[in-house]
């Protein structure tokens, strides 16, 4: 049986009678539905589906966002005059935009921005409602509630594009549109507009968390599934009893880099790195526009850009010198 | 359950359709700036082969001695009011030239009339008047940008009679008044802007209106720079015509890690600040006047006349024709000669 973990993809597949969860206090509603197993899905996860709980946080979070993938959908559909073809074909450039500026935090009309600060509203209010289903249910299982707090930095990033930094800037026009070319060009048009987000320290933070998160990721799913054939998946317990696929597991990398973390810490690095990556992007973003405004400039006051030695010839901005044309 | 050989066949296709996107490698990389900056030109050699090929110069005839006191093209042809002063022979030259460089299918009677070659009957002797004296305006006042070089009709036409890279308006309805779907004039494949989603039409502020160019901050902390990101997405859209015009990377003219200051940019970048400026100039004094001289069928969707951009004349090259120098056998549309 161990040998089968061996391979990279899962090989075990545990059939077993349906698990319809622990008992639920008062004041909960029961899951729904009789559970069913899928032997595909149990290649990937577990095969059991339901019962489902979604509660009424749920039901309420699944209709906002559908009411904001709506919003967003038949405008971009709108956008190519109601052709299916032309939707799919240009799927990828269209976008629902932002107000203009010039409207700054007014109420715009519906079709210069009032649909995007309509989808951006129930859209964020499905991730609020999410948000408390999740914390919820982990409270209902008796489990801390860690993921519905990494959970929520991702939300802080989000509230910081979308809401508190256009609320800082006194624009809805700052916010980031909804589409997949559009709001990538929105992402470069912003460096470039703030001196190039590079040399924003809190962009380098979160870099080095979102690569450090990816990497702590394989290392650790790498570690594990190398010394499952001793039980090395039976992390939790061996926190506290080591055995013999944790004792190797930690002597590998206290060979190959000087340095092991534990079965506890591992996941406690994993954690904070991915939570501390949309956390200090988050930072970044809010700084940029409403404390600095050009992060190369800042980068240089603060001797982080080097000055290269000239290679050009030496020129001058032209708009400041005499006798040019305007 | 699919068989081996159709998994494989399947894992194939996607290769093929994830990879047609693709430009196949390798291509070269030419260093100009200070090394680790990254101030490099990518080449495609099979691109460039194409694109050499396509902005070849065509032979020219060097000038004729003009005869002392010979007779001039105003004093034997009538009706002649921009190049009168020029002899005989080398106007009878230049008249070929332009028809060999603008209408070589339609001939002389693209522009004259075929019973007399004086009158002023069809729009195309308007026009090409109004562009001899803009050819002689830019060579003569526009040096900053096209330096001793010149350009020639040639530059723009390459033997079309309306030169391939011109731009309209886009004369999309105004998606603002109707209850949904507006676009905002972006976020549609726009080969204006390199098929990216940025605005599509980068001309009408800045190369027809002088609307600001420069959004980026100029202190380290705000300072009051209220200049959004939906105006930097403009100079991005004018940005990425600027280089797809020319054929080159962002970093031609700018050290990408900081787009602004002048001190750590190219000195192409003084060349292409004049040429935004020679532009502008062209479309508001010379083709804009124009408009009520072409007929409909020449005009854009919205009537507006055909405008010039960076690809008009550059056409894929750093500089157009690869810098032939063209212009140095027809002094004549090098400068208007005061007259006599």
């Amino acid at each position: 049986m161990a040998a089968e973990y061996q391979n990279l993809f899962t090989r075990v597949q545990v059939h077993a009678p349906s698990y319809p969860g622990i008992p639920l206090e008062r004041g909960n509603k029961e899951r729904e539905g009789p559970p069913i197993h899928v032997h595909l899905l149990g290649r990937l996860g577990d095969a059991q589906i339901g019962p489902i709980y979604l509660g009424w946080f749920g039901l309420a979070s699944l209709l906002c966002f559908v009411i904001a993938f709506e919003i967003i959908g038949l405008n971009m559909f709108a956008s190519v005059n109601w052709d299916p073809v032309q939707f799919v074909r240009q799927l990828f450039w269209l976008a629902l935009e932002p107000p203009p500026p010039s409207y700054g935090l007014s109420i715009p009309p519906l079709n210069e921005g009032g649909w995007w600060l309509m989808a951006g509203f129930f859209l964020t209010a499905s991730l609020l409602l999410w948000w408390v289903r999740m914390y919820r249910r982990a409270r209902a299982l008796g489990m801390g509630t860690h993921v519905a707090w990494a959970f929520a930095a991702a939300i802080w990033l989000y509230l910081v594009l979308g809401f508190i930094r256009p609320l800082l800037m006194g624009s809805w026009g700052e916010a980031v549109p909804f589409g997949i070319f559009p709001h990538l060009d929105w992402t470069a048009a912003f460096s470039i507009r703030y001196g190039n987000l590079f040399y924003n320290p809190f962009h380098m933070l979160s870099i080095a968390f979102l690569y450090g998160a990816t990497l702590l990721f394989a290392m650790h799913g790498a570690t594990i599934l190398a010394v499952s054939r001793f039980g090395g998946e039976r992390e939790i317990e061996q926190i506290v009893d080591r055995g013999t696929a944790s004792e190797r597991a930690a002597l590998f990398w206290r060979w190959t880099m000087g340095f092991n973390a534990t079965m506890e810490s591992i996941h406690r690095w994993a954690w904070w790195f991915a939570v501390l990556c949309p956390l200090t992007g988050g930072i970044g973003i809010l700084l940029t526009g409403t404390v600095v405004d050009n992060w190369y400039l800042w980068g240089v006051k603060h001797h982080i850009a080097p000055a290269y030695p000239a290679v050009f010839q030496p020129i001058a901005d032209p708009s400041l010198l005499q006798g040019v044309k305007p | 359950m699919m068989t081996p050989l159709s998994a494989k066949v399947a894992a194939c296709l996607l290769l093929v359709s994830v990879l047609t996107g693709c430009e196949r490698p390798p291509v070269d990389t030419v260093q100009r700036g200070y090394r680790g900056t990254a101030m490099v030109e990518v080449y495609n050699p099979r691109t460039l082969a194409t694109q050499t090929a396509l902005n070849q110069a065509p032979e020219s005839q060097a000038p004729v001695a003009a005869v002392a006191g010979g007779p001039t093209a105003g004093q034997v042809y009538q009706n002649v009011k921009v190049l009168g002063n020029l002899d005989v022979a080398n106007f009878a030259r230049l008249m070929v030239a332009i028809t060999a460089w603008v209408a070589p299918e339609q001939g002389c009677t693209y522009c004259h009339a075929a019973d007399n070659f004086a009158t002023d009957d069809k729009y195309t002797k308007i026009v090409s008047r109004r562009m001899i004296e803009m050819t002689q305006s830019i060579n003569s006042g526009w040096k900053p940008h096209v330096a001793e070089t010149g350009v020639t009709c040639y530059t723009c036409h390459r033997g079309q009679p309306v030169p391939a890279q011109v731009w309209f308006f886009p004369g999309e309805p105004n998606q603002a008044r109707g209850m949904l779907g507006n676009k905002a004039g972006q976020n549609r494949p726009a080969t204006s802007v390199k098929l990216a989603s940025l605005p599509n039409d980068p001309f009408t502020p800045f190369l027809l209106q002088d609307a600001p160019i420069r959004v980026i901050g100029e202190t380290a902390l705000q300072t009051g720079n209220r200049t959004s990101i939906k105006q930097t997405e403009f100079t991005y859209g004018l940005m990425t015509h600027m280089s797809d015009a020319l054929g080159v990377n962002c970093t031609y003219c700018h050290n990408s890690r900081s787009f602004s200051p002048w001190d750590q940019s190219t000195p192409q970048r003084v060349t292409a600040w004049h040429g935004i400026r020679m532009t502008r100039e062209l479309n508001n004094d010379y083709l804009l006047p124009l408009t009520a001289t072409f007929p409909a069928q020449r005009l854009g969707v919205t009537g507006d006349v055909a405008k010039v951009n960076c690809a008009t004349c550059h056409q894929g090259a750093f500089k157009p024709l690869y810098g032939a120098p063209m212009l140095k056998d027809y002094p004549e549309l090098a400068a208007a000669k005061p007259a006599p």
